[in-house]
């Protein structure tokens, strides 16, 4: 039994190889793309497509999602939602009538002024769309006919762990699956030699010291691990444990699965135990990933013209820049759901100077990150959404002076952007009033935004469940509407 | 339990079957899966044509009502429409409000239950469950209910509210096989169902299983043909009786009990600082070690500090209360947090003692079962009186109220805390009350901003009523009435997490929800009669119990799998075999180190940082500081200690912990899931740790002046506890003699290359 089962497996290889004319050197090649095996080979990241759910519900606009997310709460009122009365009110205090009862944060609960201050840069209208984006931005501004902007996001939290986290995993405390989790359990794997649901970090130049991230932010929760989000690092080991020893090649560790592969199944046999066989399925899983994880974060194939439109950090690993071409090339091999992370947006003080490095960082790559998508025809199914856990309060935080300001934590008002996958390009949703504090139209949930975005998967929110210790669970908790005003 | 109600059991074991086929065609997914298909989903009934005999209540009716009905008609008065109740006796015979004529169930004419026609109906307005609840009846569900109202409908109490009573003991035509009463339940089972239990397994394959299972560590060779050596009658219970009086016992106990008191060596949140409260996890070894019956092991770490005349020893275990993740992210409004402190200890307390889902019940009347928002505010004031705060200063590893030892007191009274000698003294958090007790409200919606009616202290009364007289309004009073003589629940709970241990899954295979969302025990019989022993009998004593499961010819038997039984039960849950199953994080790197002779063996003291990739924590910190914002590896003896000792962050928990399954520690986890992942199959091949292994063991055989068959034989065995047949070992030493061709190498390095085989086989990661 055994002996045919390696007769087959080396007779596909053999077969492949000289019909591929490749050398031993294609080896692990070979086995990636095995023609016998093509097709039928699962994704084990993504091994229980769930029929259960009858997914998808309906015929879907996205099929891959890239979320940039913005680490630390940017400051909405410098760079997308512009508000000039605040200039001219710069110095007086916010009317508590306006702030309403809204809950401080610690930092500046103590403050006994809340002087206004409008941003100390420039907007100005871009495109057909009149959007006004800041200077801080020039890239976005180019393409914002491209965007839909929400411009009345609103969240429950005020601190960073419970705010990250409800809009990672819909709940502000921890133990929930992540968004990208849930969608390779609800959506399967697009590929067979990848993970579903990849995750890619970077550091701002925005902050030194900024806030952290948490690996439960891409967690499974209660969902199988096989739907965790797998970090991509730039590092020598792109995937925790990726690579061969040295001196192991990958012609011996071929042989080694080969072998294990034999000696299990004899297991298997002895045993009577099913599981096996799935096993060995993970390991060839393994080795088609060690072939192409470095292949995809190998960007040596990219183009000048490309490595340039991402901007100066294209080529340096770990950036967002670089990252954004990451995202890309995932998406190109069909990874679900890609998240970025960036990290730094917090800036409570000195916030002019701060903000300034950070914007640049995600400027030109976040733009050119569409554009590239879009002049490859993948933006037409590949959503890319870009901001951060709350806004910025439009007072000061910390001493006001002429030319510097900081501002603290704000949730019931902040900006994000989308593009691509059937959202309304060249769109603006929502406004704030004209002190940038409240939401006077059209307010958006984190909840109504994560249902918006599983309804360009095809996904109804409110049927995308997992029961769990008795209880139905879903990403939106228990409320949360597709705001069906920013689909195309 | 009346006993003839189990054949019916088959009603939902013959839709597992279904299920278990989709679940070897799309691979792998985890129990908790396995249950959501089977409770969500419809294609899993619409296969399964089941002569509907006779249904009993809670096993067939009960699950369906709760899963499909209760949200509206269940426990939760807010929620409840149309005031009419599901959940109680009285719900279903009374008339309804709006149309006297009619009644839930009609007992003069069962056809005419609104309860049947509302199933039935065409009508979106009146179907039951409504079409927007997206809850559907399947056929077999309909037919379930219909079969009980014409059954006479006859109501029952939830069973896991109902204490124990000793059952009779069963008769079986496997006396032979049965070693005690575990076994005469199991095999009157096995034989209902027309299946038969296994028979003893193979002495080398047993002694690795005690091992594990006992101590988390793997059986030396030695070890192994001692056992497998001695004939004598009691060879067995003495290798028992040993591993149960090994120190290595309290480390594997210990290593569970961590997972149920979500420990860790960080506080958990944002910048995620030091905490230190590894003199606690000491003492948890110790306590099992020194087998502490079970009553007093829960009191001390429930009330500990409350004691009269307290020891500092009493005091310490009353640490498992501040396992809880404690904030220090700057600008957070503290009472939100120090809310969110005593709601975990109040959940975790519940999970591990009631197997109940209380949670559920923070924000509203529980949907399911019987515990209402009062009853989980009347619970949480147990724990509402800590002398803590809400926010912790930056950097305090262990903010009060806390507890100081040092080398007198380790002396004279606490012997186990494993002081380094670098230090004179160690500070961790433990409970204490504060001098003016808090008022504890009800909070709308669970939230802290939102106090409305008092309460006083109490437990949900449907388990059992919490008497004043006889209980103190404490913790104390807590731990009296978890212990209480008539608590349906602690002993229940408890030897069903016991069970898990050796099986693999309980019997109750949710031991986090014994409610009515939750399993139902696929043995009753069996769990009453282990509940009642080990309260009754065994009197908490922990050690006696588990050589009682231990013991057993259920435990004993086989894992080979038969055919026949596979057919009949392909999940295995009567246990006609043991259930192979995966070695748990801990066991796998142990196991290496440990059959490699890398482990070093030295007990308790704290957690130690071995190797891990480089960055995994700097990359995450966003640039902040603090003493975890860069891991760095310990040195020496530290890199080789148990998983157990391995340092928990838990913004970024140890990967070779949670690669293999390990839970995150953010709160109380009674069960792991068992997956199989790619990353698992990288991380036995290429970490470092394992390349390590089996450099240190392929060097100290290959040096061994035997033959290359004998070296491969030793390897296989060292590594899997098994002798490889003959065939096996063909196939090692062609792969050695391949691995030499391809590499130009001695014999010597391919050797280690094998070693990596033998590290990654299935067998090696398993407990047959």
């Amino acid at each position: 039994m055994e002996e045919i089962h390696k007769h087959f497996l080396n007779n596909n290889r053999r077969n492949f190889l000289k019909k591929a004319g490749l050398g031993i050197g294609g080896l692990a090649l070979g086995s990636m793309l095995d023609p016998f095996n093509f097709g039928k080979e699962t994704n084990p990241f993504a091994s229980l497509n769930n029929n259960s759910l009858n997914l998808p519900h309906f015929a879907p606009k996205a099929k891959r999602i890239i979320y940039l997310f913005q680490s630390g709460g940017p400051s909405q009122l410098d760079l997308f939602d512009y508000k000039p009365k605040l200039n001219q009110l710069r110095g007086t205090d916010l009317p508590s009538s306006v702030r309403d009862g809204q809950r401080l944060t610690g930092m500046t609960s103590g403050q006994d002024k809340f002087p206004l201050v409008g941003s100390n840069y420039n907007f100005k209208q871009y495109g057909e769309s009149r959007a006004w984006v800041s200077e801080l931005m020039p890239y976005v501004g180019k393409i914002a006919d491209e965007l839909c902007f929400v411009k009345s996001m609103h969240t429950e939290a005020i601190n960073h762990d419970p705010a990250i986290t409800f809009f990672q995993t819909g709940s502000q405390q921890p133990g929930r699956p992540s968004m990208g989790s849930w969608m390779s359990y609800g959506l399967g794997s697009l590929n067979n030699n990848m993970p579903s649901f990849v995750v890619l970090l970077s550091n701002g130049t925005g902050r030194p010291k900024g806030q952290p991230l948490y690996s439960r932010l891409w967690g499974n929760g209660f969902l199988s691990s096989l739907h965790q989000g797998v970090q991509f690092r730039s590092a020598k080991d792109p995937v925790l444990y990726l690579k061969n020893p040295d001196g192991v090649t990958a012609q011996e560790r071929r042989k080694m699965l080969d072998y294990l592969a034999e000696l299990n199944h004899q297991q298997e046999a002895s045993f009577g135990d099913p599981e096996i066989s799935s096993r060995i399925a993970q390991y060839e899983m393994a080795y088609r990933m060690q072939t192409s994880v470095p292949e995809t974060m190998d960007i040596s194939d990219e183009p000048d013209h490309i490595l340039q439109m991402y901007g100066p950090d294209a080529q340096k690993p770990g950036t967002y820049a670089a990252n954004c071409i990451q995202a890309r090339r995932l998406i190109e091999k069909d990874v679900r759901f890609v998240q970025l992370y960036h990290m730094g947006w917090d800036q409570h003080e000195n916030l002019p100077n701060q903000i300034k490095g950070q914007s640049s960082d995600v400027d030109q790559p976040t733009a050119a990150l569409i554009m590239d998508l879009k002049q490859r025809g993948l933006l037409e199914d590949t959503l890319v959404v870009w901001g951060g856990e709350f806004g910025r309060t439009n007072y000061c935080q910390g001493t006001l002076s002429d030319t510097n300001y900081g501002r603290d934590h704000h949730p019931r008002s902040f900006t994000i952007f989308m593009a691509g996958a059937g959202i309304k390009p060249g769109f603006s949703y929502g406004e704030t009033d004209d002190l940038g504090y409240n939401i006077v139209k059209d307010p958006v949930h984190v909840h109504d935004l994560q249902a918006t975005i599983l309804n360009q998967f095809g996904v109804d929110h409110t049927k995308m469940i997992y029961k769990h210790q008795g209880r139905r669970f879903r990403l939106t908790d228990v409320s949360g509407n597709v705001i069906k005003d920013l689909l195309a | 339990m009346k006993k003839n109600n189990f054949k019916i059991l088959s009603y939902f074991f013959v839709p597992l079957t279904v299920v278990l086929v989709f679940k070897y065609i799309y691979s792998k997914p985890t129990i908790d899966e396995i249950t959501t298909i089977n409770q969500t989903n419809q294609f899993v009934e619409t296969s399964s044509k089941i002569d509907v005999t006779e249904v009993n209540f809670n096993f067939d009716v009960k699950p369906i009502l709760s899963d499909k009905c209760y949200t509206c008609h269940g426990p939760d008065d807010k929620a409840r429409k149309a005031n009419l109740r599901l959940d109680i006796e009285d719900g279903f015979y009374k008339a309804l409000e709006d149309n006297t004529n009619h009644y839930v169930i009609d007992k003069k004419n069962p056809n005419e239950s609104e309860i049947l026609k509302r199933i039935d109906s065409e009508n979106s307005i009146y179907i039951m469950p409504p079409p927007e609840s997206n809850l559907i009846l399947s056929e077999k569900e309909k037919q379930i209910l219909k079969k009980w109202v014409n059954q006479g409908g006859k109501w029952e109490p939830h069973w896991a509210y109902t204490k124990p009573e000793l059952p009779k003991l069963p008769e079986t035509n496997f006396k032979n096989w049965a070693t005690n009463e575990i076994d005469l339940f199991i095999a009157s089972k096995l034989e209902s169902k027309g299946m038969s239990p296994s028979e003893i397994e193979e002495k080398e394959i047993l002694i690795r299983r005690a091992y594990f299972d006992l101590t988390g560590l793997p059986p030396s060779l030695k070890r192994i043909d001692d056992f497998i050596s001695d004939s004598s009658d009691d060879a067995y219970e003495r290798l028992i009786d040993n591993l149960l009086d090994s120190k290595t016992y309290g480390e594997r106990m210990a290593a569970i009990w961590m997972d149920l008191s979500r420990y860790g060596d960080s506080h958990g949140y944002q910048d995620d600082q030091e905490r230190i409260m590894w003199p606690w996890r000491d003492w948890v070894i110790h306590a099992y070690n020194s087998n502490m019956p079970y009553d007093k092991f829960i009191t001390w770490q429930m009330a500990g500090d409350m004691l009269p005349n307290a020891t500092k020893e009493q005091i310490l275990a009353s640490g498992f209360n501040r396992n809880h993740k404690i904030t220090q992210e700057g600008g957070v409004v503290p009472e939100e947090y120090r809310v969110e402190y005593v709601a975990d200890r109040t959940v975790t307390s519940a999970k591990i003692m009631m197997g109940l889902t209380v949670e559920c019940a923070r924000c509203h009347t529980h949907k399911y079962d019987p515990i209402s928002h009062d009853e989980f505010f009347s619970l949480y004031s147990f724990f509402n009186n800590v002398d803590e705060n809400g926010l912790i200063v930056y950097g305090d590893t262990a903010p009060k109220p806390n507890l100081t030892i040092n080398a007198n007191d380790i002396k004279s009274d606490l012997p186990f805390v494993n002081l380094p000698d670098s230090i004179n003294d160690v500070t961790l958090m433990v409970m204490k009350e504060t001098e003016n007790l808090r008022n504890t409200y009800v909070l709308n919606r669970g939230s802290y901003d939102a106090p409305t009616r008092l309460v006083k202290p109490g437990t949900p009364e449907t388990v059992l009523k919490f008497d004043e007289q006889k209980y103190s309004s404490d913790r104390i009073g807590l731990s009296k009435w978890f212990f209480d003589k008539d608590n349906p629940l602690t002993s229940r709970v408890t030897v069903n997490r016991l069970w898990q241990q050796f099986f693999g899954i309980g019997i109750v295979a949710t031991p986090d929800d014994f409610g009515s969302q939750g399993n139902k025990p696929f043995n009753p019989e069996l769990l009453d009669w282990l509940a009642y022993t080990f309260q009754n009998k065994d009197n908490w004593d922990t050690k006696k119990f588990i050589k009682r499961i231990v013991m057993s010819s259920t435990y004993r038997q086989s894992s080979k799998i038969k055919k026949e039984n596979r057919l009949m039960d392909s999940d295995n849950t009567y246990l006609a075999n043991y259930p192979r199953q995966k070695l748990s994080a801990e066991m796998i790197r142990d196991n290496a180190l440990s059959t490699s002779g890398m482990l070093v063996h030295k007990i308790g003291g704290p957690s130690v940082k071995p190797m891990q990739p480089p960055n995994l924590w700097n990359e995450v910190t966003g640039g902040g500081g603090g003493s975890l914002a860069f891991y760095v590896p310990d040195t020496g003896d530290n890199l080789f200690r148990r998983s157990l000792y391995t340092f928990w962050k838990r913004t970024v928990p140890p990967p070779s912990m949670m690669i293999f399954d390990a839970p995150t520690r953010d709160f109380c986890a009674p069960v792991r899931q068992k997956t199989s992942t790619p990353l698992q199959s990288l991380a036995l091949m290429n970490d470092p740790q394992y390349q390590l292994a089996a450099e240190n063991l392929s060097t100290s055989i290959f040096k061994e002046n035997i033959s290359i068959d004998k070296k491969i034989i030793k390897l296989y065995r060292t590594v899997t506890g098994r002798t490889p047949i003959d065939n096996e070992v063909v196939k090692l030493k062609n792969y050695l003699d391949e691995i030499k061709k391809l590499n130009n190498i001695e014999e010597k390095i391919a050797f280690n290359s094998l070693a990596v085989l033998v590290y990654n086989l299935d067998e090696t990661t398993q407990k047959s």
